[in-house]
C-alpha cells in the first residue's frame, strides 16, 4: 500500500509542475465562474457578489400595505441587495427595465391594500388586487431575486389575510364585535400583519430543510461548483492521460518490472488521479468562498461530497483510459466529454429549466449528481440530504472502475 | 563461475510476428555480457521478458535461480533495469527521481538518503541534484537513467543500449562506468548494435539477427568463426552502382564475399592490402571513381558480415 500511495503523490506532484494543467484545473473554472457571474448579472453595478440590484416602484395603492412593500424594498435589510428607486408612472418604470436601468419594476396597484385589509363596514376584502412584477430578461437572477422578495411578501400577505377574515367573521358571528367595529379590527389586524413583516426579513428564502436557519440567494453558488465540476473532468481525463504518457515515456515499464506489482501500480495511478480532483476542487471550494464570498454550506458535507463526486469523476477517467491507445486520444475524448457532461449536467444552464428526457439522461454525469449535492448544501442541507447525489456518484464510480479494471486486465498493463 | 542468468528456448511472439525464437545462453556471475546485433534484431525484446515485463510465449529463464515466469517478484528483486528510453520524470529533480525509483526498489529512511547520495556521486551529478531533469542535456539524462538502475544495488543489471543518441563525451563515460560497475562485481547484460562498445567491454558476445542467436562466445571465438579474414572497404561515389563493382571483385581471386551497403562495397579477402590492386583495377575498367578505402583486421562486424551478409548498422 505504501507504494500505492507513493506513486499518487508522486502524480499530484507533476501535476501541480504543469503548468498548462494548472491553468486548465484552477485558473479557468475561476475565470468562467466570473465570466458568467458577469454574464448573468451577479457581477454588475458594484462587482461585490449579488448587490444592488435596481429596482424601480410604482406605488399607486398608497394603503398600509402598499407602503409595508415599499418600507421593505427601501429597509436597512434590503439595502446591500437591492435599491428600490420611487417611480411615479407605471411606463416610466417600465421604460427604465426596457433601457436596462432597472433589473425589475414593481408596480403595486390601486386598491391592493383593500384587497387584503376591508374596509368600513365590510366583513370580507375586496376582490384581489395583483402586485405587478415587469422583469428585465438580461438580468435573469437579479430579477429572480426581486420576484422572490415579492413571493415572500405575498405569501405571507395571504397567509394573514385568510386568517384575518375568519377571525372576523367568527367575530361578527359570535356577537362578540359589532360590524361597526370590523374595519378597526381589520386595521388593527393589518397593522400587526405589516408589523409581522418587518420582523421577518423576506428577502430570505426557507432553505426547505428541518433546520430554522435561512442563507442568502446567490446564484454564484450555483456556477462555481457547475464551473469546479466541468473542469474536475479534465482533471480525471488528464490523470488517466498520464498512465498512457507514462507507457510511452517508459516509465511505466520501469515501474512494472520494479518489485512493485501491477496492481499497486495501476492503483497508484488511480490513487493519483483521485488526489489531484480532490485537491483541485478544495482548492476551487476555498479560493471561490475567499473570492466571491460564497457559502458552500456544511464543511463535512461539502468534502464528503466532494469525495463521492471525485470518485464518480475519475471513472469517466479511467473509462476513457482503459478505452483509448494513445494519450491524444485520451486529451480529445475527455475534452469532449468535460464539454458535453458540462451542457447535459447543468454547467452551464440549470437543469430545471431542460426537458425531462434531458433531466434522465444527465443522470448518468458526476456534473447532475454533484450539482444536485451543491446546490442543496449552499442552500442549506446537511448531509442527510445529499445522500441521493452521493450514492449516485458512488455507483456511477464503482460500475465504471468494474468496466475499466476488466478492461484493463483483457489488454495488460503495457497496453501492447 | 555460477551462472546467474540462464535461458532457456526463449520465445516471444507478437501476434503472428516471432520476435524472440528459441534462444538459449547463460550469464556467469561477474561477466559483462553483451547482445550484439542492428535495430530489430529482438535485443530489446529479451530483456524486456528477462525483466519480467513481458511474459515469454513459450520457453523459460532463471535469474538467481528464480524462474522469471514463476517467481516474478524474487526476479525483480535482483535485477536492475537501464532501458533504452530516458524513462524518468522531466519535471521532476534528479534527486526526486532517485529517491521516488528507491521507494519503488522498497528503500526507505537512511538507507535510501545514503543510496541516493552515492548513486549521485557516481554518476556525477551531485551539484545539480536539485535540477529539474528536463534543465539536463541528452547525456546528463543517460545518466540519471543509469543511476535509478543501480540505487538498491542489483546482482544483474540490464542495460539496454543506454549510448544511444548522446555525445561522445557521455558515452565514453558511461562505457567507463560499466567497467568500473563490473569491477565492482555487478553482473551485466549489455545490449548494443555498437560493434566498438561490444568488443571495448564484453567477456562474451551473443550476435543475435532477426531474434535468433547466430553465434555466441568471446571476441577470439567469435573471429575464429570466419578465420583470418580481413576486411576492405571501398566507398564509392553516390551517383555510382555499387552492385555492379561488388558483382566484378566477387571474381577475383580469394575473395571470400562482397556485400553492399549504401555506397560502399565490402570485401572479405585472406590478405586486404593484396586485394586492394585489383579491386581498384576492376574500379577503373568498369569507370567508377573510388573515393576512399578502409582496411580491417577481423572484428566483430566481420564476424555479423560474415554470417549474415549484412553490416549491423544496416
Amino acid at each position: 500500500m505504501r507504494k500505492l500511495f507513493l506513486i499518487g503523490l508522486k502524480d499530484l506532484k507533476l501535476v501541480f509542475r504543469d503548468k498548462a494543467a494548472l491553468i486548465f484545473m484552477l485558473l479557468a473554472p475561476f475565470l468562467l465562474t466570473l465570466g458568467m457571474g458577469f454574464v448573468t448579472g451577479q457581477f454588475g453595478g458594484s462587482g461585490s457578489g449579488i448587490s444592488n440590484i435596481p429596482v424601480g416602484i410604482v406605488n399607486q395603492d398608497g394603503g398600509q400595505l402598499g407602503n409595508a412593500l415599499v418600507e421593505l424594498f427601501q429597509s436597512k435589510d434590503l439595502s446591500d441587495l437591492v435599491v428600490a428607486t420611487i417611480i411615479e408612472d407605471p411606463a416610466a418604470a417600465r421604460q427604465q427595465v426596457d433601457e436596462d436601468k432597472f433589473a425589475a419594476a414593481v408596480i403595486i396597484p390601486t386598491g391592493f391594500t383593500e384587497s387584503i385589509i376591508p374596509s368600513a363596514g365590510q366583513i370580507d376584502a375586496s376582490p384581489a388586487v395583483q402586485l405587478v412584477i415587469y422583469n428585465n430578461p438580461t438580468r435573469p437572477t437579479s430579477a429572480g431575486v426581486v420576484k422572490t422578495i415579492l413571493e415572500e411578501f405575498v405569501n405571507r400577505l395571504e397567509v394573514g389575510r385568510v386568517g384575518g377574515t375568519v377571525i372576523v367573521t367568527q367575530l361578527v358571528t359570535k356577537g362578540l364585535i359589532s360590524p361597526a367595529q370590523v374595519a378597526a379590527v381589520a386595521v388593527q389586524m393589518g397593522q400587526q400583519q405589516v408589523k409581522s413583516l418587518d420582523e421577518n426579513s423576506v428577502i430570505k428564502l426557507n432553505s426547505n430543510v428541518a433546520s430554522e436557519s435561512t442563507v442568502n440567494f446567490n446564484p454564484l453558488a450555483y456556477i462555481a461548483p457547475a464551473m469546479a465540476l466541468m473542469f474536475l473532468m479534465y482533471t480525471v481525463s488528464n490523470g488517466g492521460r498520464t498512465l498512457l504518457v507514462e507507457r510511452n515515456q517508459g516509465t511505466l515499464p520501469r515501474l512494472l518490472v520494479s518489485p512493485t506489482g501491477s496492481a499497486q501500480v495501476l492503483g497508484g495511478k488511480i490513487f493519483g488521479i483521485y488526489l489531484t480532483g480532490v485537491v483541485q476542487m478544495l482548492i476551487l471550494i476555498v479560493g471561490s468562498t475567499l473570492l466571491f464570498r460564497l457559502q458552500w454550506g456544511d464543511p463535512l458535507a461539502v468534502f464528503v461530497l466532494v469525495l463521492a463526486a471525485v470518485f464518480g469523476a475519475s471513472g469517466w477517467g479511467m473509462l476513457i483510459t482503459s478505452l483509448a491507445k494513445r494519450p491524444g486520444q485520451i486529451s480529445a475524448i475527455g475534452s469532449a466529454l468535460m464539454l458535453t457532461f458540462g451542457v447535459l449536467g447543468g454547467s452551464f444552464v440549470n437543469l430545471e429549466v431542460m426537458p425531462t428526457w434531458v433531466q434522465f439522461v444527465s443522470k448518468i454525469t458526476p456534473n447532475a449528481w454533484g450539482l444536485d449535492g451543491f446546490s442543496t448544501l449552499a442552500l442549506g442541507g446537511g448531509l442527510g440530504l445529499i445522500i441521493k447525489p452521493i450514492l449516485g456518484l458512488l455507483v456511477m464510480g464503482l460500475v465504471l472502475f468494474t468496466i475499466s479494471l476488466a478492461l484493463f486486465n483483457r489488454r495488460g498493463m503495457t497496453m501492447k | 563461475m555460477k551462472a546467474i542468468l540462464e535461458v532457456k528456448d526463449l520465445v516471444k511472439k507478437y501476434g503472428d510476428f516471432t520476435a524472440v525464437k528459441g534462444i538459449s545462453f547463460d550469464i556467469k556471475e561477474g561477466e559483462i555480457f553483451s547482445l550484439l546485433g542492428p535495430n530489430g534484431a529482438g535485443k530489446t525484446t529479451t530483456i524486456s521478458v528477462l525483466s519480467t515485463l513481458y511474459a515469454p510465449t513459450s520457453g523459460d529463464a532463471t535469474i538467481g535461480g528464480h524462474s522469471i515466469t514463476k517467481e516474478a517478484m524474487a526476479v525483480r528483486n535482483l535485477i536492475g533495469v537501464v532501458p533504452q528510453e530516458l524513462a524518468l520524470y522531466d519535471d521532476l529533480t534528479a534527486n526526486e527521481n532517485l529517491v521516488f525509483w528507491g521507494q519503488m526498489y522498497g528503500l526507505s529512511g537512511k538507507n535510501l538518503k545514503t543510496r541516493v547520495e552515492e548513486v549521485l556521486e557516481q554518476i556525477g551529478l551531485a551539484d545539480k541534484a536539485k535540477n529539474r531533469v528536463k534543465t539536463y542535456s541528452g547525456g546528463m539524462k543517460r545518466r540519471v537513467n543509469i543511476g535509478v538502475g543501480l540505487l538498491h544495488k542489483p546482482s544483474l543489471l540490464f542495460m539496454d543500449e543506454p549510448t544511444v543518441g548522446i555525445d561522445p563525451q557521455s558515452r565514453r563515460a558511461i562505457l567507463d562506468s560499466v567497467k568500473e560497475l563490473n569491477q565492482q562485481g555487478m553482473t551485466v547484460l549489455y545490449t548494443t548494435h555498437y560493434m566498438e562498445e561490444a568488443q571495448e567491454l564484453s567477456n562474451r558476445v551473443g550476435i543475435i539477427d532477426h531474434g535468433e542467436l547466430i553465434a555466441l562466445g568471446t571476441q577470439a571465438e567469435l573471429t575464429k568463426q570466419v578465420g583470418e579474414m580481413e576486411t576492405l572497404i571501398l566507398h564509392i561515389d553516390e551517383n555510382e552502382d555499387p552492385e555492379r563493382l561488388a558483382a566484378a571483385i566477387r571474381t577475383a581471386p580469394g575473395v571470400k564475399r562482397a556485400d553492399v551497403t549504401d555506397h560502399t562495397v565490402t570485401v572479405i579477402v585472406p590478405e586486404a592490402e593484396e586485394a586492394l590492386a585489383p579491386a581498384v583495377t576492376k574500379a577503373n575498367e568498369l569507370g567508377i571513381k573510388i573515393r576512399s578505402v578502409d582496411i580491417q583486421e577481423p572484428n566483430l562486424e566481420v564476424v555479423f558480415l560474415h554470417l549474415t551478409g549484412r553490416a549491423l548498422r544496416d
